[in-house]
């Protein structure tokens, strides 16, 4: 039993300083007030002072309150009795069910050995076409969201949970209102994934610290999970109130920000969490969807900016539906018409083409300029794109969503018009 | 050996109070309550204390935890056995850490850079009784297709004289290849490694040289528009997204120099893993072996620490200055060196030093202008040439081009090749946009390029002079309209968006198109050139986008086609129907 220490020196917004000897960085503390208990992490060592970030807050800390320094860093559970649970950013459930019986890990671990890392070839299927057929998610690429506050980018989360090739869901939710929690709740229970689903909650209401374990208590536990050969699929929402959390504390450690308040490691910090996103060779992968709201849709603000350079591509959602230009999939490549149906490439690319003609020529109406029958075409055509495809409730499979766009290509174009190769049309053009 | 004790500790920066002295730059290993050495460096003395800058995870250290000093400067191996290798940023190798380690990386883990089992095929050059001093050469073992010149040590202090020198034969790197008697009659036995500290230029050559030759990339706006020579840097800045990454692994494939070195440096682990999964399977298109035959990475990712990756781009260049020390040309190829200076960035908070702009420190811009200056074309001390270039990404915040590491990187290297949005989205590709970048050597490389075309500089100026026209005129006609613009500048718009299309813009995913020699891009250049010149006979606007519209097809198949193959023979003479219609 370690010692009891009875005296904390100072005490500043999450941070608390106190005396004490033989802690490691990194080491958790309890402190325990009348009634309340809270933990802590030991942030900086200075001769015997000792920093502790206090996860549940400093509110109420008494200069006389108990802290018993652990022995070990942040550790979360891990195993199966965890699926079907929710825990809060602590690592403490919060669904009314008990404390799992299961084995501690320690979260935050090393790096995965680059040379270890494999050429991602498989498809996620999500059955949502703007994602499967134009901008395909791959196994173990790291993705986030670009919206704008309002957007309906959680119901695109957990559409994505539901529906998306996994074996198991962990969902780290991070500032997250109330009716959002109990949104993805209802979602999962009601559409039976919850058995395969495991949720990290930290509420907008819950202390900031905590808002920062969220992704590594998530991460952790579907590292485990994936080298046990699962596929796991990890959403987080919203990393913009975790980069903000880091900016909370850095501010309170007194660090220079380096851009809008911002610390000068948001980039590391944002990648040792994204770079969590794995295939591991002859077992399970990793693969992560976050969602980043944009400050006042500003892609150059830091977060999503740091973002952007982190991750393999974007999906901006724009006025309720995924916008086909801004949004890129870097690893497409890696699965289109190579893990799907040979016609994807093409199709894929001839309808952007063409909706981007479309998109001209409603600027061209915009700006009062004539109306060409080719003009009509691409509108009427730009309509039907919109409306079978691009709409977030259409739902189908990659193989009926590209049946669907040669149905759409063949109702206002001539094969010729499209530019499509001979031998694509011969085998893919709708008959008459 | 110098001991100490931790007094304190924040985040990979701990302060120890030590015995006796330190050296600034040394390295010192903190040896935790696992059992785990830490290695770290010291990077300020203040009166008994230090602080060191910890590679590894600080997990766990604790007040009092011991701390060795070495008294040696953080140092690469050097020696035959280094191509093919996959390094962290510290010269680790990855892939004998994974047998080492399993799946995950694990602090506190070094293995030997270079094989020590490994057999070379000694052969000595160098004869007993001759006198050597520092960076003689004392034989040769095959690597790949060099001859792997060995060296006496170049931190070897004065002369001495050769009393034995190994027989040729198969020896490894630990192996006595030479024993020498110094002029104090002290015996030295030399192997065929030897180490050099990372953060010192390897200076041992007789004179640097201006930069006259060019460094083919195969990229064609590259090469002809926005050259970089052999020993010349450059930097491609541009926001994310915009094909910085793509472009440095397509010069990393068709450059033509002996080595490349890649230093991914903090940067996502899964753009390494194409090279080094792929380039074991790649000809080289040179010698015809693989492309990993010629290629050295050095792989410090984003979610490795920290300060590794501020060491990683001065291990890639110190192995670069040893290969250039055989006479070969070397490519570095950095990507992206705004994490090197976010490194930096990090550790000078640490510091509590006093920050300067985006809170980078003061010495920001000189630490920049160090690392490119380790770049050049240098004559060896027995006359032969040798370079070392650099091509660096940088990664703007915001995409801003007025942020301090790109302005820093500007006001030292002699090209720019900066990337916009603005081609990326449009998806021209690769998006160096032609309207801002810059390259100082066509003057210095004029001798050289005459020989691809006695007018060669002033026929490219033009070229660039009509992209600049068709943008101006681009820009109008966005106010006023086609209606508003005359058939004569719709011309040179379009002529302009010709040269865009066919020769700026090129195809990196395309077997052919993605690498031209210069001969090839000197002979598309006089036809794009051709056409260019052409009064060009429309009807009306509609007839002259028509036209432009199938010149560019033709040109862009004509550009995917084997070199001087039938396919190309083909498109030439329906290029050459047009230019006689
Ligand atoms: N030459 C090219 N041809 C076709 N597509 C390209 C080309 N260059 C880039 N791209 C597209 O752009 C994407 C991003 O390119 P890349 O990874 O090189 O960007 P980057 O500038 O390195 O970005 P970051 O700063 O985030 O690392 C690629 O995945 C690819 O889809
Ligand atoms: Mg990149």
């Amino acid at each position: 039993m370690r010692e009891i220490i009875t005296k904390i020196d100072e005490i500043t917004g999450n941070i608390a300083t106190l005396k004490a000897a033989g802690v490691g960085l990194g080491e958790l503390a309890l402190l325990q007030s009348p009634g309340r208990e809270t933990l802590g992490q030991v942030i900086s060592l200075n001769g015997d002072n000792v920093t502790v970030q206090v996860f549940g807050g400093t509110k109420g800390i008494s200069t006389n309150d108990k802290v018993r320094f652990l022995g070990h860093p942040m550790m979360v559970k891990y195993g199966n009795a965890l699926l079907g649970r929710i825990f809060n950013g602590s690592g403490v459930p919060i669904d009314g069910g008990p404390e799992p019986v299961e084995e501690e890990i320690p979260i935050g671990g090393p790096s995965f050995n680059p040379a270890n890392r494999v050429i991602p070839k498989q498809m996620i299927r999500t059955n949502i076409p703007m994602i499967d057929v134009f901008n395909s998610l791959v196994v173990s690429q790291k993705l986030p969201i670009f919206s704008i506050p309002g957007e309906p980018y959680n119901q695109l989360l957990a559409r994505v949970g539901m529906q998306a090739e996994a074996d198991i869901i962990v969902l780290g939710g991070m500032g997250l209102k109330f009716d959002d929690y109990t949104f993805f709740k209802r979602t999962f229970e009601e559409s039976g994934v919850m058995n395969r689903v495991i949720m990290f909650i930290h509420l907008a209401s819950d202390p900031v610290v905590e808002c920062l374990l969220v992704p590594d208590m998530a991460l952790a536990v579907a590292e485990r999970f994936a080298e046990s050969g699962k596929r796991v699929l990890v959403l987080l929402t919203d990393m913009t109130n975790f980069s903000d959390s880091l900016k909370e504390i850095s501010i309170s450690m007194e660090q220079i920000p380096s851009n809008r308040g911002y610390p000068g490691d948001l980039y590391s910090q944002l990648a040792a969490r994204y770079e969590k996103a794995v295939d591991i060779e002859g077992s399970g992968d990793i693969t992560i969807l976050a969602v980043t709201t944009m400050p006042g849709d500003d892609v150059t603000h830091p977060i999503p900016d740091n973002t952007g350079y982190i991750t393999e591509g974007q999906f901006y959602l724009r006025h309720g539906v995924i916008d086909p230009f801004g949004s890129l999939s870097r690893l497409k490549q890696n699965v289109v018409s190579k893990a799907t149906r040979r016609d994807h490439n093409d199709v894929m690319n001839t309808m952007i083409r063409l909706y981007s003609d479309c998109r001209e020529s409603r600027n061209k109406i915009a700006m009062g300029f004539k109306v060409s029958k080719w003009d009509e075409t691409l509108l009427a055509y730009g309509q039907d794109f919109e409306r079978e495809l691009m709409d977030l409730n259409v739902n189908m499979p990659i193989e009926v969503a590209l049946d669907r766009c040669w149905a759409i290509l063949a109702r206002h174009f001539e094969p010729v018009q499209t530019g499509l190769k001979d031998e694509l049309v011969k085998e893919f053009w709708p008959a008459q | 050996m110098g001991m100490g004790r931790v007094v304190a500790a924040y985040g990979n920066m701990v302060t120890v109070a030590f015995e006796g002295s330190v050296r600034q730059n040394e390295v010192a290993y903190i040896l935790a309550a696992d059992g785990s050495r830490l290695k770290s460096e010291v990077i300020r003395v203040r009166g008994e204390r230090c602080n060191v800058q910890v590679f590894e995870d600080t997990r766990d250290i604790q007040v009092g935890d011991q701390v060795e000093f070495t008294g040696n400067l953080l140092v690469v191996e050097l020696g035959p056995g280094l191509l093919t290798q996959i390094y962290d940023g510290l010269q680790n190798p990855l892939p004998k850490l994974s047998q080492a380690t399993g799946l995950f990386l694990k602090r506190g883990i070094y293995i030997d850079p270079l094989d020590r089992e490994a057999k070379w095929d000694f052969t000595p050059t160098a004869k007993v009784g001759a006198w050597i001093e520092a960076g003689d050469i004392l034989g040769w073992v095959p690597e790949g297709k060099f001859q792997h010149q060995i060296f006496v040590p170049f931190d070897f202090i004065g002369r001495a004289e050769i009393v034995k020198m190994a027989e040729k034969g198969f020896y490894t790197v630990a192996d006595t290849v030479a024993e020498v008697k110094d002029e104090d009659g002290k015996l030295h036995k030399l192997t065929m490694m030897q180490v050099w500290p990372i953060k010192i230029p390897l200076k041992l050559y007789q004179e640097r040289l201006l930069p006259d030759q060019p460094l083919v990339t195969g990229c064609r706006v590259i090469d002809s528009f926005f050259p970089v020579a052999k020993g010349g840097t450059a930097c491609i800045p541009g926001p994310f997204g915009s094909g910085k990454t793509v472009l440095q692994q397509q010069i990393s494939r068709y450059a033509e120099v002996d080595v490349i070195i890649v230093a991914a440096c903090g940067e996502r682990a899964g753009e390494v893993v194409e090279t080094l999964r792929e380039f074991p399977h790649l000809e080289d298109p040179y010698t015809g072996g693989t492309l990993m035959d010629r290629t050295i990475i050095i792989c410090n990712t984003s979610s490795m620490p920290v300060a590794a990756r501020e060491a990683s781009i001065y291990t890639a260049i110190t192995l670069g200055e040893y290969y250039r020390q055989m006479g070969l040309n070397v490519l570095i190829l950095a990507d992206s060196t705004s994490r090197w200076a976010q490194a930096l960035r990090e550790m000078s908070g640490r510091l509590e030093e006093i920050p300067g702009e985006e809170a980078f420190p003061a010495y920001l811009q000189s630490r920049i202008a160090e690392f490119y200056e380790r770049a050049g074309f240098v004559r060896l001390k027995d006359g032969r040439t040798g370079s070392v270039s650099v091509i660096g990404t940088v990664s703007p915040a915001g995409g801003n081009f007025e942020e301090p590491v790109t302005q820093g990187t500007l006001a030292v290297v002699g090209a720019f090749l900066g990337l916009t949005w603005a081609r990326s989205n449009a998806r021209r590709f690769p998006a160096i946009d032609p309207l801002i970048s810059w390259s100082k050597y066509p003057e210095q490389m004029k001798e050289s390029l005459a020989k691809v075309d006695p007018h060669w500089v002033e026929i490219i100026r033009a070229a660039q002079k009509f992209i600049h026209q068709g943008s101006e005129i681009k820009k109008r006609m966005d106010v006023v309209g086609e209606e508003g613009t005359s058939i004569g500048d719709f011309l040179i718009y379009l002529k302009a968006e010709f040269l865009d299309s066919v020769y700026l813009q090129q195809n990196a995913f395309d077997a052919v198109d993605a690498y031209n020699t210069m001969e090839r891009q000197a002979y598309s250049f006089r036809m794009v050139e051709k056409i260019l010149k052409k009064d060009i006979a429309a009807k009306d606007k509609d007839d002259a986008r028509d036209i432009f519209f199938r010149l560019t097809a033709l040109f862009k198949n004509w550009n995917a086609s084997a070199w001087q193959g039938d396919e190309f023979k083909r498109f030439e003479s329906q290029i050459n129907d047009f230019l006689r219609g």
